[in-house]
Order: structure tokens, then C-alpha cells, then sequence
């Protein structure tokens, strides 16, 4: 679907849903360098039951244009601009890794459009090395490769697929090529330097889900979240990477739809 | 730019991932092989289970003609070893082209092909695509500009094998893959003779990479099987030339396949469409079968190319053999390109002319004693074939010219024997050649 924002072509992923203005709605936020694309399986799930799917690519990813954001907060205004237009009432949102920070910040500070939050792969702060930092600032492949290898669990990244026929890493790996130049800096570098207001959602309705093999966000620092706050379910993946879209899609669309639909 | 250098992690080897890419041991049982799931269908837990999985909400498998765990994890390895994001088995080899090409085009559509291809895929883009509406322009496979050349406005593909079938001219991958992105079209290319052991198109730049599994991949010779693998590398929106990827599609809810699957737009099309209504799928007992075969894929190639490199130095000396066809030769016009593209080794296929015509041609093919004489390539077995009476014979003498065929050309593919034995067969059936 596309929509105009700030004077700027916006694009999001409803899930092939026709949901009106007044349904239920859920936001996807997407991660780092990826676009509402990563959201497909969910955001048809939660299509086909009725609610409106709003799954934007954030400014300067995918369909969308303009340039990069270059802080969470500043992410989370746009989408909180967003939702103003395009859905009534408060929404549950979903985000992964950068996203699920984006998450954070717009319940923190727009609190009347968020119902629910959802953070799957996240930690706070969510502290990026150097070497990564560096290589995107550079726009070199080999922050692509670090991502996306650290990324992914043995498994994930060696076998067994639950989508039948594709290669996790490789795809991975695709996914972040199709970036901007400055773009997957722009965002490692929100999140590097990211204060998460754990404070202000103590009370707000929360599922974190994180992976048992994730190296990016260690289960453990999700852990560490969840033990901030009041609201909160878990759910740990055994074995599974920071890519638990692509890894463990159906674990992570049960735990979604029992959180959300409940 | 900066002066900083940086590395990313090393990725797993070939050999690695042949033998593990696409399988861990079954949780359930603990089986460490691939299990062959020989079953039709998959039960659904309930129903809603059932609507997600049909609407591409969960991940699993429906019936065994759209996917199935063996087949799963064939292709699973395949996109690793090819480097693609994802790749579908089929039934055969030229299932695998048929798949391809179903899912780009349709009737009104143009190729633009490599005249240098193997008898069964020259004779659907020539004859049968055409009869559906089709239609395939063949140039020189050598000829770079003749590509550019022949491209229409209506064209959706370009094509070739990596090497030539049976001239083996060395595909330009580098060069047609910047001619075919210029035109925004996707390069294809077929690498059943080099496997991604040797070769890795889509390093090069092809888009689509597609296997004969019946061939070196698995092996043994005991299968029929093909695969498609797409690199995720094309991109289908910004060329606008494929309505079947970036337009809805009414057969699945007017899904947009380039929106929704971003870099996996072509492979998912593939299987949701092609595999799903045209049926070329491929069987579990067939995948498991080049699985077994992929495993040793480094060690059987390695082996291959020495061999074939021992044989053809034996021939070259042979005053009864007038021209050896293989790009390993440093006069082969595709040498430098060869040692570029392939170089751990430019296959174990090549053909050779013997002075005496297509009856010296015969007598050396029928005394041939451990050689077999089929329409095969790449068995662990040594095989030979005599083109222009059998892969090849649909062709005229014009066009089995312009593919660089000659009457009394002989094509080879030279197996896993111990050399010394291959040669004396050779050498034997040589002499009766010269006797006669």
C-alpha cells in the first residue's frame, strides 16, 4: 500500500488484507537494513483474521524513499505520524531487533497508539562492535557478512529450513544487498546509541521472544528485559537464531498470535 | 571511502556444505542420513493450521507435489552450494528450464539463447516453446555482441549452457550477464557440466542458475532429476518487464510476488505457480538419491577433471586423432576464459574428430570396451556418445555445423576408472580403428 508521509512516497505491507480504518490493527517494525518484506508470514496470518496489517518500510528501506533515520526516536515519531493516518486506535506492535527498539520508543512516546508491544529479538542497550560499525560506515560487504552470519544459528544457517527449498543465509545476505549506501550505518548506529525508557512501559502488555542460539541479542539480555518489566510474557526459541523469522517462522507466528489474539 | 580494511566472517567450505547444507539429524528419530518421506500429503493439525499454510502464512508442506522434507533439503543444499536464495527440484533437467521459463514468460514472449546447447533444450526453445507462443533467437555463443544484438522488446531471458553442448565454448557469464542487465533481463544459465563444484554463475552474475541432477551431481547414473535455483539477485521491479512477479496474481489472491518475497520473489512464484499447476516435481526416492551422489561432489569432480586431463593429453599425441575439443587445451579458443571461469578444472566432457569420418566414427565407438555407449554425460561410469546420430540428430548438417559438430565427432565424458585402464580402452579401440 502506498500513502505519502512528510511529502514522501511511503510504502506498507498489509498482508494482501483489506482491513478497514476501525479493525484491530498490528504494526511490524522491521530490523536493521531489511524491509516490511521479512513480515510476510505473519502479516498474512493476522490479515486473514481480520485486523488491518500495517507493515511500513522505514524511510530510505525498501519502497520507501527519503533518507535515513538516524535515531530510534525519530523512527518512532514517523511511524507514530503514520498510524495517525492510517489506522484508528491503539495498535499492537511487533517489531524485530532495531524494530522491536522502535517499539519501545513510540509506546514510551506515544503511548495512546500502542495497545501491545511485541520485541523479538531485542536487548537493552542494544550495543553494536566496532568492527560492524565500522564496516557500514564504509559500505563494505563485510558488514553484510557479519550480520548476517551472526545472525543466523548453526542450524539456521546450515539446515533444515522450515520454508521448504530456500537458503536462510543466502537470502539473509540478499536481503541486506538491497540497501542504500549509508543506510544500514544509519541504522546500527540508532541502535548503538539507543536509550531504551524501560521505565515508561512497565506497565504496557509485552511479549519478548528471543532466540536460544540468537549471537546478536543473547536470550539472556532479553531476559534482562523482561525482568524490567511488570507486563510480561517470554518465550525463549531453543536453538534458534537472531533470524527467527526466517528460522523458526512458525514458532514465532504461535507465540504472536497467542499474545495478540488472546 | 575509507582506508579501513575489513573482513567478515569465513563462510562454511564447499565441502561442508555438500555434505550437511540443508539437514540437521532428524529430531524425532535421530537419523543422521536424509529420511526419504515417501508419503503423498501432511496431515493438519486443525484447520486454521491448514488455511495458513495454503495462505503462506506458515511454514510446512502441503502435498509432496508442491514440497516435500527430502526433496527440502536437495534444495536447500543446492542454494547453498549455488549461492542462491532458494531452488526447486524437478523431474528432469529440461522440467527445470520449463519451470523457468513458464515463470518469466508467456505466449508473445522472445529468448535469446546460446546455438550451442544440448539437442533436448534446442528442441524446445526452437520447436516447442514456439508452438505456445515463444520464441527463441540462437547466436554464436562466442559472439558477445550478437546477444545484445538479438535482444526485442518483448525478449524476457537470456541463456546458454556454461559450457557449450558439445562445442564447449565457454559461456561469458561476466560479459552476457552485464549485456542481459543492461537490457534488464535476467541471465540463466545451465551448469550441468560443471556443477557448482567447478562453477558458480551466480558469483558471475548470472540470475538463474539451472542443473540436469541426472548428471555429476548425483553421479551414479541410477536418477532422473533437474533443479532450479535462483539467485535473488534480480531485480524484477526495476526492470518492469515481468508482470508475472511484480503484478498481482489472480491464481493466488492477487499476491504480489516481488512485494511480498522481496529477494525470493522468483523461486516462491516458481514453486506457487509452475511446480504447483504444471507438476514437474520431483520424487523424494529421486532427491534422496542425489543426495547421496552430492556428498561426494568435490571428491568425484576432483577426480573427474584429472582424469579427463590424463586422457586428453593421450589423445592429443595420437596421429589418428585430427582435433580435440576441450577448453582445458591451451588451444581451445575459450582457454583464457576457461581458466577465469572454471579454475579448478573445465569438466570431464569433451569431444575429439578421428580422422576416417562417420565410419571410423562408428568403428571406435562399437570397440570400445569399457566405455558405454548412451546418451548420458556425467556417470561415475566413462560414457561415449556420437552426436550428430543421436542427441543431436534432429538438426541438419547446416545447424550440427553451427554448433560445431562435425559427422565423425566423438563426445566423451570420462568417469572415475583408474586412468590407465580408460586409456588402454581407448588405445585399443584406436588401433581396431586403424586396421580396419
Amino acid at each position: 500500500m502506498k500513502t505519502t508521509l512528510r511529502g514522501t512516497e511511503v510504502f506498507y505491507g498489509t498482508g494482501t488484507g483489506q482491513a478497514g480504518l476501525n479493525a484491530p490493527t498490528v504494526v511490524f517494525v522491521h530490523g536493521a537494513g531489511f524491509d516490511h518484506s521479512v513480515w510476510v508470514m505473519p502479516a498474512r496470518y493476522f490479515a486473514r483474521h481480520g485486523y488491518r496489517v500495517i507493515a511500513p518500510d522505514l524511510p530510505a528501506h525498501g519502497r520507501t524513499g527519503g533518507d535515513p533515520l538516524t535515531s530510534i526516536e525519530a523512527m518512532a515519531d514517523w511511524l507514530a505520524e503514520l498510524l495517525g493516518e492510517q489506522a484508528h486506535g491503539p495498535a499492537a506492535i511487533v517489531g524485530h531487533s532495531m524494530g522491536s527498539l522502535v517499539a519501545m520508543s513510540l509506546a514510551a512516546r506515544h503511548a495512546e497508539r500502542v495497545n501491545k508491544i511485541a520485541l523479538l529479538g531485542t536487548s537493552a542497550p542494544m550495543a553494536v562492535g566496532a568492527p560492524l560499525l565500522e564496516a557500514a560506515a564504509d559500505s563494505h560487504h563485510a558488514a553484510i557478512e557479519m550480520a548476517n552470519t551472526w545472525s543466523h544459528s548453526m542450524a539456521g544457517s546450515m539446515g533444515a529450513a522450515q520454508i521448504p527449498g530456500v537458503s536462510n543465509l543466502v537470502s539473509g545476505e540478499r536481503w541486506l544487498e538491497r540497501m542504500a549506501p549509508g543506510v544500514y550505518h544509519a541504522d546500527l548506529a540508532a541502535c548503538h546509541h539507543f536509550s531504551a525508557p524501560l521505565s515508561a512501559l512497565s506497565e504496557q502488555p509485552t511479549l519478548i521472544i528471543a532466540g536460544g542460539a540468537d549471537q546478536m541479542t543473547p536470550a539472556r539480555a532479553g531476559l534482562e528485559v523482561a525482568a524490567r518489566l511488570a507486563n510480561v510474557q517470554t518465550l525463549v526459541l531453543p536453538g534458534c537464531g537472531h533470524s527467527m523469522l526466517s528460522e523458526q517462522p512458525n514458532q514465532v507466528l504461535d507465540g504472536l498470535a497467542k499474545f495478540i489474539l488472546e | 571511502m575509507s582506508e579501513r580494511e575489513h573482513r567478515g566472517p569465513k563462510p562454511k567450505g564447499f565441502d561442508t556444505l555438500a555434505l550437511h547444507a540443508g539437514q540437521s539429524p532428524d529430531p524425532t528419530t535421530g537419523a543422521r542420513a536424509t529420511p526419504i518421506y515417501q508419503t503423498a500429503a501432511f496431515v493438519f493439525p486443525d484447520s486454521d493450521h491448514a488455511a495458513g499454510l495454503f495462505n503462506i502464512e506458515r511454514a510446512g508442506h502441503v502435498y509432496s507435489r508442491l514440497s516435500n522434507p527430502t526433496n527440502a533439503v536437495l534444495e536447500e543444499r543446492m542454494s547453498a552450494l549455488d549461492h542462491g536464495v532458494g531452488a526447486i527440484v524437478t523431474a528432469s533437467g529440461q522440467a527445470a528450464m520449463h519451470l523457468a521459463v513458464a515463470t518469466l514468460m508467456g505466449a508473445g514472449d522472445h529468448i535469446v539463447a546460446s546455438r550451442s546447447l544440448y539437442g533436448g533444450t534446442h528442441n524446445l526453445l526452437e520447436y516447442t516453446l514456439k508452438r505456445f507462443g515463444i520464441e527463441t533467437t540462437f547466436v554464436d555463443p562466442r559472439d558477445t555482441n550478437a546477444f545484445a544484438a538479438a535482444i526485442r522488446p518483448n525478449t524476457k531471458l537470456v541463456f546458454g549452457e556454461i559450457l557449450g553442448n558439445p562445442g564447449l565454448e565457454v559461456f561469458n557469464v561476466p560479459v552476457l550477464s552485464e549485456i542481459a542487465h543492461a537490457h534488464g533481463l535476467p541471465l540463466m544459465v545451465d551448469a550441468t557440466f560443471t556443477t557448482p563444484y567447478l562453477c558458480q554463475p551466480i558469483d558471475h552474475g548470472a540470475d538463474l542458475v539451472m542443473h540436469s541432477a541426472t548428471k555429476f551431481l548425483s553421479g551414479h547414473g541410477v536418477v532422473i532429476g533437474g533443479v532450479l535455483v535462483d539467485g535473488g539477485t534480480f531485480d524484477w521491479e526495476g526492470s518492469g518487464k515481468f508482470p508475472t512477479l511484480t503484478e498481482p496474481y489472480e491464481g493466488f489472491h492477487d499476491l504480489v510476488f516481488s512485494e511480498e518475497f522481496g529477494p525470493q520473489a522468483f523461486i516462491t512464484r516458481a514453486r506457487k505457480e509452475g511446480i504447483r499447476d504444471f507438476g514437474a516435481c520431483m520424487a523424494p526416492m529421486t532427491a534422496f538419491q542425489v543426495l547421496q551422489g552430492l556428498e561426494t561432489l568435490p571428491l568425484r569432480m576432483q577426480k573427474h577433471v584429472s582424469n579427463t586431463q590424463a586422457v586428453v593429453d593421450y589423445l592429443a599425441e595420437h596421429p589418428l586423432v585430427e582435433q580435440i575439443t576441450y577448453p582445458g587445451l591451451p588451444d581451445h579458443p575459450d582457454h583464457e576464459l576457461a581458466q577465469a571461469l572454471l579454475p579448478k578444472g573445465a569438466g570431464a566432457v569433451f569431444s575429439f574428430a578421428i580422422s576416417g569420418g562417420r565410419e571410423a566414427g562408428r568403428v571406435f565407438i562399437e570397440s570400445l570396451e569399457l566405455f558405454s555407449h548412451l546418451a548420458n554425460i556425467g556417470d561415475a561410469k566413462s560414457l561415449v556418445i556420437h552426436p550428430a546420430s543421436t542427441t543431436h540428430h534432429r538438426m541438419d548438417r547446416a545447424a550440427l555445423a553451427a554448433a560445431g559438430i562435425g559427422e565423425g565427432t566423438v563426445r566423451v565424458s570420462i568417469g572415475l576408472e583408474d586412468v590407465q585402464d580408460l586409456i588402454a580402452d581407448l588405445k585399443a579401440a584406436l588401433r581396431k580403428v586403424e586396421k580396419r
